[in-house]
């Protein structure tokens, strides 16, 4: 087997028996990178010398004695972690060539643990996006049709994995831009619960919804990736401090017994035919493995992306506030004064569907509007949340499709952003409720393009969501399957 | 129409976006059309409802009472745009 097309888990293995080393995983993942990244576009930067570096480094610990679980395997990471010395763009023109002091909490984590960055990812700015397509730095292309997007807003991230760009990345989460993507993809993505994960030196889009998350080959690498970031960092206050649970101790544990929930309001007209099939087929898969299969309600379900489009960009209008061209940033200056001089810096620097969303939070959060739309929603959030925690009084974990479709064509949606919108329906709520989610795959399209099944767990749930996942992979064989580079 | 050109106008300004005609005119009707869709949420009898600001109810959060490094002046001035002196230049404010 080639070594790109290991797990993490197996490279795990070859460097521990001595039979690959970190260079030469480096190599490889850097020559794929090479070969097929004109096509994909999912890096935004290639760090081949800073790689390498970190992977000799990385085999003189372990010939030194010094391992810990990740080191030497090469992972990538979403655009939008801040990397000490490494340019970090967020797919934004505004930042141009930022180059952060400091490397975020998961960032360092990961490096602690002897990973090696082999690059940025492409993404959509700001995390903005459902496709990938609103990037400074060009749409990045699906692996498995790059006349298809990859989904987003980690759509790099993605794409990456499933292009054997690297052994697995990190992505963000405020909507679905994990889960999403991983199932346009046909990887394992998982959005941890709100807290799990720390987001220092994550650039923030809407700061009580965004999640740092993994997306992998297999659940089992996803287990070791979520085990090397999680866990309460003082420098976010917003982050829990639980203990990690060792999810590989947990993984093998099967789904007999177990209460999985179909929420009816998830298998709604619009759901495509191959979809609603993989879907049928995963309950099956599930109900053989010995789950017991319960129907359940959401009610609110179909408020979630009204819901969630006042929330995110209410939080988003005041995040982006930093960005106006004083400490870092390209500024564009005419000479009229500071208040222009921010608004044509912002006006140059941000993509269309950044502006849009600047103006919907700031309309939502005016004068005369806050009631309206920002604090009803708040409210219709709460019933949102709530209908989750009646729900896991019921069952262990959820089952829902991750998108109406597979990966739908590049430019198919980019005229009407509702229409975009709509299509993270299943997706959102997640992020409302601070649950945690995750998407891996269950099937493949007529057009031979991948599908995924999405399991929610209960806040802090994610030894459950694993586990389940792991019963399903393990009887299945869709997470192998890999797109014709 | 949910929103005026005169409110988008004025949204702008709020945003500090320097938006053209051209902008302008395509937002009102994609601003039109996504607060047309959030009117669903009165739908919804929300009264009594605490409005939830965040998934994780929190206390005030202090943070660890250490004494670290900070980033110091050389590093955080070295994305500015316009450094003067050691600090972040800016236009004139007041004359």
């Amino acid at each position: 087997m080639a070594l790109i097309d290991l797990t993490i888990h197996e490279m795990q293995q070859q460097l521990a028996a001595g039979s690959t080393t970190a260079v030469a995983l480096t190599e490889a993942f850097l020559q794929q990178i090479k070969a097929t990244d004109e096509q994909i576009n999912a890096f935004i930067t290639v760090c081949d010398q800073q790689a390498l570096a970190a992977a000799r480094e990385a085999d003189e610990q372990r010939a030194a004695g010094n391992v810990q679980p990740l080191t030497g395997i090469p992972v990538a990471l979403k655009d939008i972690f801040v990397t000490e010395g490494i340019r970090t763009t967020c797919a934004s023109k505004i930042l141009g060539d930022y180059l952060p002091p400091y490397d975020g909490t998961a960032v360092r984590k990961l490096k602690e643990q002897g990973a090696v960055i082999v690059g940025k990812l492409n993404m959509d700015e700001f995390a903005m996006g459902s496709s990938n397509e609103n990037s400074a730095f060009g749409a990045v292309r699906n692996p498995w049709n790059t006349d298809c997007v990859p989904g987003g807003s980690s759509g790099g991230s993605a794409a990456c994995v499933s292009a054997r760009q690297s052994a697995a990345t990190l992505g963000t989460d405020t909507g679905g831009s994990i889960r999403q993507p991983a199932s346009h993809c046909g990887v394992v993505g998982l959005k941890p619960s709100y807290g799990r994960v720390s987001r220092y030196g994550v650039i923030a889009y809407a700061s009580s919804l965004d999640q740092v998350g993994p997306l992998t080959r297999d659940v089992r690498d996803c287990a070791i990736m979520l085990g090397a970031v999680a866990g309460y960092d003082c420098a976010d206050s917003t982050s829990v401090d639980l203990p990690v649970p060792d999810y590989l101790a947990t993984l093998e544990q099967g789904v007999a017994g177990k209460k999985i929930g179909l929420p009816k309001e998830y298998f709604i007209d619009g759901l495509d035919d191959d979809v609603k099939q993989a879907i049928d087929a995963s309950v099956a898969k599930y109900k053989e493995l010995g789950a017991e299969i319960v129907e359940i309600s959401l009610p609110h379900t179909k408020y979630a992306v009204a819901c969630y489009y006042v929330v995110a960009t209410a939080e988003a209008s005041s995040n982006l506030a930093r960005f106006d061209g004083v400490r870092y940033c390209q500024r564009v200056d005419e000479g009229t004064g500071l208040a222009d001089m921010y608004s044509q810096t912002r006006a140059a620097g941000f993509g269309d569907e950044v502006k849009r969303r600047i103006m919907l939070g700031t309309y939502a959060l005016s004068s005369g509007y806050y009631d309206a739309y920002y604090i009803k929603a708040q409210k219709v959030r709460a019933l949102i949340q709530q209908d989750f925690t009646k729900a896991f009084e019921q069952v262990d974990c959820i089952l829902t499709p991750v998108a109406p479709t597979a990966a739908f064509g590049l430019g198919d949606k980019t005229s009407d952003p509702l229409q975009m919108y709509l299509s993270d329906i299943f997706t959102l709520s997640a992020n409302l409720a601070g649950i945690c989610g995750m998407s891996l795959p269950c099937g493949i399209s007529q057009k031979g393009l991948p599908i995924g099944v999405q399991l929610l767990a209960k806040a802090f749930g994610e030894a459950e969501l694993l586990q389940t996942a792991y019963a399903f992979e393990q009887a299945t064989d869709w997470h192998s399957q890999q797109p014709e580079l | 129409m949910k929103i005026t050109r005169a409110e988008v106008e004025k949204v702008a300004r709020l945003s500090r976006l320097a938006l053209n005609e051209e902008e302008i005119g395509t937002i009102i009707g994609q601003m039109d059309a996504i607060l047309g869709h959030v009117e669903q949420l009165n739908e919804l009898d929300t009264d009594g409802v605490t409005p939830m600001a965040h998934a994780v109810p929190l206390e005030n959060a202090f943070r660890c009472d250490e004494v670290t490094a900070s980033l110091g002046a050389e590093k955080a001035l070295a994305n500015a745009p316009n450094e003067v002196d050691g600090c972040f230049g800016v236009p004139k404010v007041i004359e």
